[in-house]
């Protein structure tokens, strides 16, 4: 019998197939990504079961971190400027071009209002070791909040899409939300959107049931 | 002749002639490869697949007058209280009856368990009063009634709002606690403190 033979293969793979799905995930998740905005303070946020998308812009945020510190963000930055230059000429907070101009590129504040002009003057990683971050005082007595929220609305120019966020800890205590959400009442703002992540309703509810349905 | 044997073995003098080698046209890609997943794997783990989801949340408007108030009736009502470490408190009706709580089954306690917590509570009293027929004749609604105490949590909050959504319950309100419900639920942990020693 003759002897079968087997030719011997080369064990070099061609990649070429592969490279290429390599990259086109590659560009894929590159042109997805959306870096995380950098947070004063980290925020882990309850779960529910709705599930309207957080808009992108025209956005009031209001982080309350689970000591109950209160900081503020808008996003555009023509709006923060016009926010900030409002706020300066109003409190005569005797800012320098510079400072307003560290509060326009930046990212949240968390201070009271006479400190803002020294917490501005500092680098965001600076500010943490000074001890300025406190949050904005929400106590009615110096509610500073509310003033943040006025000088943002009117910064705002009328904007109909403006929304207005509150993104709290799971631990925040109840009575800083309480005030957070008074304040919001006082200047008559009815509409609130409170950050949550997504969780799946659970089975057999009314709320999984309609789901089910549609 | 102009062409230069760059090949190292050009040296030893084994390939004299002018021929030169034919080479392969394939490139090693397993760097490139390696490179490309590197890459990958970095987007892939800094990326924020999940955007944040918001709940809406609508406040009524603060009416001096008493018309426009909405009336809650006792029978309709069902009160939940939120207290510390996640617990809740719940009672039928509105308690305006001081004297309720002699019923010691009137103010009960809770959890935010799947079985067995407040969301059973709620489905109960909604598919009750969807029993009841008002003056009209058409089904009654459940009116929950949020109140939450100073130690409760933002996560609490939330939760008893997302078991709303969850139950469907279309009216709800949060109210201030008050004094009379505080006092009750000192006591219910108190007894509680007490019962697991």
């Amino acid at each position: 019998m003759p002897k079968v033979k087997m030719p011997r293969k080369s064990t070099l793979v061609d990649m070429t197939a592969m490279c290429d799905v390599a990259f086109l995930l590659l560009t894929f998740f590159m042109l997805a990504t959306k870096f995380k905005p950098d947070e004063p303070v980290t925020v882990v946020t309850p779960s529910s079961i709705n599930t309207k998308l957080l808009p992108d812009s025209d956005v009031i945020m209001l982080t309350v971190d689970k000591d109950g510190r209160v900081f503020f963000s808008m996003d555009g930055q023509p709006k923060r400027q016009k926010l900030i230059q409002d706020l300066n000429s109003q409190y005569k907070l005797n800012l320098t071009d510079k400072e307003m101009n560290n509060f326009t590129i930046g990212a949240s504040v968390g201070t009271e209002l006479k400190n803002l002009k020294t917490y501005l003057s500092m680098k965001p990683e600076e500010r943490k070791k000074a001890g300025l971050e406190v949050g904005i005082p929400t106590d009615s007595a110096n509610n500073e909040v509310a003033v943040w929220i006025e000088y943002a609305r009117s910064a705002q120019g009328g904007n109909p899409r403006l929304q207005y966020c509150v993104k709290a800890d799971n631990g925040t205590p109840y009575p800083k939300i309480k005030d957070i959400l008074d304040t919001f009442k006082e200047k008559k703002i009815q509409k609130l959107n409170l950050v949550t992540n997504l969780e799946a309703p659970p089975p057999g509810t009314a709320a999984a049931l309609a789901r089910d349905e549609e | 002749m102009a062409e230069m044997d760059t090949s190292s073995s050009g040296g030893k003098g084994k390939h004299q002639g002018t021929k030169s080698k034919k080479q392969s046209t394939r490139v090693d890609m397993t760097p490139m490869v390696d490179l490309g997943f590197l890459l990958i794997t970095f987007f892939m783990l800094t990326t924020t697949m999940s955007k944040p989801k918001t709940m809406d949340l609508i406040m009524p408007k603060d009416t001096k007058d008493e018309k426009e108030q909405n009336k809650v009736k006792e029978s309709t009502a069902l009160t939940i209280l939120l207290g510390k470490k996640d617990r809740v408190y719940y009672y039928e009706g509105l308690a305006q009856d001081p004297n309720a709580s002699a019923n010691p089954d009137f103010f009960k306690a809770t959890s935010f368990a799947n079985k067995g917590g407040i969301r059973d509570v709620i489905i109960k009293k909604r598919d009750e009063v969807a029993k009841a027929r008002n003056a009209k004749g058409e089904p009654e609604d459940v009116v929950v009634i949020i109140k939450a105490d100073d130690e409760a949590t933002y996560k609490d909050f939330v939760d008893i709002l997302d078991e709303m959504a969850i139950n469907r319950i279309q009216r709800y309100a949060t109210v201030d606690i008050s004094d009379q419900d505080k006092t009750w639920i000192r006591q219910t942990e108190a007894a509680n403190a007490g019962g697991s020693k």
